[in-house]
């Protein structure tokens, strides 16, 4: 592409310059102490499965596009024994247990997952490409502390649902995005556990394997055979778990239109729904706001995890008294992202996740150009080999652009202006998404005021991409139904009769 | 048993005993433990030098325990004071993880609690019960930590334009009288929900079953539980309820028992500086209504803020 030129004219708005005799030595994270076969089978039934088709596909680490290991292709036959595997397990043993017992399960797995958090860490990074900053500090803390705060609900939930009868809701199938694949899988089964169902999940097909070494810590952890399956595949496995007939229970979280298929595919049956979709979150930066804390929080928004993230700040709303300032800093704090190596614990851009996100990114970087908008990227070098993207932000954008109206999924942010706050919520309201937003300001008054007016799940203010076990998460409009995370999380899993 | 016929040595420092024959097992002398107060994370003995004995249902001499003064107590509430800042602030998933690291080491010195219980009692199967219900009831408040203030928060539907919202913040410092019955699951079950809600609490252990307590303090001790924020003292009920009860450091009393005398004496005491008093009248330890985030909340106070809303 040709945009490199652009970033040259527009050099003079870059007031620092970076390029000096100070510069950080790769640490690269070792990967000698994992585990990782050369094949993974089915996790059903409490043991590996080989695939009734014998297909297996490749998982590739995208940040050198080396094969890590074989991933067997569930059918529609597998995944019915997963689902009748997952009965036998909720009729027979699961839901026969007390919550106490259910809970210390979970606990246990919990631990196992602290105990093995370096292993889980270096795999996450090297199947999804994403900084081991992160996956070390994020992702796999927070997993295991999902499965922490959903054990101890277990034994707790007449006190979430006072005066409720409750009951599981049977066998839950779930379906998770590459973009979080371990602190998803931990999302979705902690709490399902911990209301007493059992489970079927497919990971993405482009992660799998921290769910599979997930399942291997269910095993370590004595988890009763069948209460939780791990199938992996594409779409045509989460198609087949949809569908089925057996399972009560739909968890899904990845794109609207997949979201919107299962909604519909599910129709005239009694299955519930919990949807976490799409989003294209509106960060609002106020002329009140603390600027240098405010450009941190708007890289953070949007370049956290190569912008892989449902609720990035994706389209950023200055107030135009303060504009210039911030895109200036905003620039300068892009030519210090260090965009590289997934496994350098200095990187903070790491790999797109695939070929085909990255060639979809380029192909909204086009579009961003043809649109009119002006684009701006950082000038660091990409490695040779496997899947990068440079951050990227456009200004001179109109609300009616695709690059503003639709979900690109990376490391790229869109700048609009605004004059008044009517304004501001106006923009960020208008969209077909409702997952997430952020506002920027010193006065509390205004936060709560902006706040209250957003349509969208969740809110930041003065921070943003914070996630924790007892904060309910989840979407507004075409964003989805149903909220993950703190004592909401479980009413997905309960039947109220 | 005759201490002069004791057929070990009688070295000052010694002041545990039992009865001959688990002395020498395999000609070898067994060390026994000594008994003493918790106070700040470290393990002194009285002050006062003084002791009571404890003795088993069959009148066997089994230890001598630590007889506390009142200046010991003094001394406990006020590292409990002093360990109220960490602790009070220390987050909602951090106190979850040390509950559970409690249960664990517990679970770990299993055996020892079952010989203590025994000594106190309790048949083989009995103790193992009261060894497990213990641990279960640690792992049920962990699981609080994170959880009562999204219970019983709220948010305030006030009529004017404010954000307005209440939460729970501990209290402070608690004492702590713990059930003359049930010497672990019964210890277990008061200092838990005063332990998780983020106070400091000094407790005074059983007379009648005091060996379960001074292991339990090596049990905390052992389980990342900060220095002063649980303190045990073993000693006399009569002598120093009143000095617990009316400490003007102290913020709210849990006691547990069915002494009309002594419960309308710490609410005499509670009295002198608003103290929140509870009496528990709790006999079935096992029960799992023993269990309840109520007697967390029982030791909270309600912060409601409010927060304009406007541009």
């Amino acid at each position: 592409m040709k945009m490199t030129k652009k970033v040259k004219s527009k050099k003079a708005s870059v007031k620092i310059k970076f390029d000096t005799e100070w510069s950080y030595a790769p640490s690269i994270e070792s990967t000698d102490h994992i585990n990782l076969k050369k094949s993974y089978d089915l996790f059903i039934d409490g043991k590996w499965v080989a695939p009734k088709s014998g297909k297996y596909f490749p998982t590739i680490n995208p940040a050198t596009e080396a094969k890590l290991a074989d991933i067997a292709e569930a059918g529609e036959k597998d995944v019915d024994l997963a689902v009748q595997a997952a009965r036998r397990a909720y009729d027979n043993v699961w839901s026969k247990l007390s919550g106490k017992e259910r809970g210390k399960y979970l606990f246990r797995i919990a631990r196992i997952m602290q105990e093995r958090a370096r292993e889980l860490v270096v795999i996450e990074t090297l199947d999804g490409g994403k900084p081991i900053r992160e996956s070390r500090t994020v992702d796999i803390p927070l997993a295991a502390n999902h499965f922490f705060y959903y054990a101890g609900w277990a034994d707790k939930l007449d006190y979430a649902f006072p005066t409720r009868n409750i009951r599981p809701v049977g066998v839950a199938g779930q379906i998770i995005p590459w973009n979080f694949p371990l602190l998803m899988a931990a999302w979705k089964i902690a709490p399902a556990l911990a209301a007493g169902n059992t489970v079927v999940l497919k990971p993405a097909e482009q992660t799998s394997l921290t769910a599979l070494k997930l399942a291997e810590i269910m095993q370590d952890a004595g988890l009763p055979p069948g209460v939780v399956n791990i199938v992996t595949g594409a779409g045509a496995t989460g198609a087949a778990i949809v569908n089925h007939p057996g399972v009560d229970k739909i968890a899904f979280t990845g794109s609207t239109d997949i979201g919107k298929l299962i909604q519909r595919s599910i129709v005239g049956t009694d299955k519930k729904l919990t949807l976490e979709l799409g989003g294209k979150s509106a960060h609002i930066i106020f002329e009140d706001a603390a600027i240098d804390q405010a450009v941190e929080g708007i890289i953070n928004g949007i370049f956290f995890n190569q912008g892989h993230v449902c609720c990035a700040g994706s389209r950023l709303l200055v107030q135009e008294s303060v504009a210039k300032i911030v895109i200036r800093k905003l620039k300068d704090r892009m030519e210090t992202l260090i965009v590289g190596d997934p496994l350098d614990k200095n990187t903070d851009v790491g790999a797109i996740n695939s070929k085909e996100q990255l060639a979809k990114i380029e192909d909204y970087l086009k579009l961003g150009v043809a649109e009119g908008a002006n684009l701006f990227q950082s000038s660091c070098k990409l490695p040779s080999k496997g899947y990068f993207a440079k951050p990227t932000l456009f200004t001179d954008v109109a609300q009616s652009h695709k690059i503003v109206q639709e979900e690109i999924f990376g490391p790229v942010l869109t700048i609009q202006t605004f004059r008044t706050v009517e304004e501001a919520i106006e923009k960020a309201n208008n969209s077909q998404y409702g997952l997430a937003g952020g506002i920027w300001t010193d006065k509390g008054s205004k936060i709560f005021s902006v706040s209250s007016q957003l349509r969208a799940g969740v809110v930041w203010a003065n921070t943003y991409n914070k996630f924790d076990p007892s904060s309910p998460f989840g979407g507004y409009k075409e964003s989805g139904m149903g909220r993950e995370g703190g004592m909401h999380g479980l009413s997905s899993y309960l039947q109220f009769d | 048993m005759n201490k002069k016929e004791q057929n070990y040595t009688d070295v000052s420092d010694t002041e545990t005993m039992i009865d001959d024959e688990t002395v020498v097992t395999e000609g070898r002398l067994k060390i026994l433990k000594t008994y003493k107060l918790y106070i700040d994370g470290k393990f002194p003995r009285t002050e006062s030098g003084r002791y009571f004995v404890f003795k088993s249902k069959d009148g066997k001499e089994i230890a001598n325990l630590c007889l506390a003064s009142r200046k010991d107590f003094r001394e406990a509430a006020t590292a409990a004071r002093g360990a109220v800042a960490k602790w009070s602030k220390s987050t909602a998933f951090n106190r979850g993880q040390i509950l559970y690291r409690i249960a664990e080491m517990l679970e770990g010195r299993r055996a020892q609690f079952i010989e203590e219980l025994e000594q106190q009692g309790f048949t083989r199967e009995e103790a193992d019960t009261e060894v497990s219900l213990s641990v279960d009831r640690l792992v049920h408040y962990a699981g609080w930590s994170d959880k009562y203030a999204q219970v019983f928060s709220s948010v305030n539907p006030v009529s004017s334009s404010h954000f307005n919202f209440s939460t729970y913040e501990p209290t402070g410092v608690v004492t702590v009288f713990a059930p003359e019955e049930s010497p672990l699951l019964g210890l277990v079950s008061v200092i838990a929900p005063v332990l998780v809600g983020g106070n400091t609490s000094v407790v005074l252990a059983s007379a009648k079953n005091p060996l379960c307590a001074i292991t339990f303090a090596e049990v905390l001790n052992s389980s990342d539980v900060p220095s002063g924020v649980v303190n045990i003292l073993t000693g006399y009920r009569k002598e120093l309820l009143g000095h617990m009860t009316t400490h003007m450091d102290v913020n709210a009393i849990f006691y547990a028992g069915e002494n009309d005398d002594e419960s309308k004496k710490v609410k005499e005491g509670a009295a002198l500086n608003v103290k929140r008093a509870r009496i528990w009248n709790e006999s079935n330890f096992e029960s799992s209504k023993a269990e309840s985030p109520y007697l967390i909340l029982d030791f909270q106070e309600v912060k409601t803020t409010w927060h304009p809303i406007g541009i």
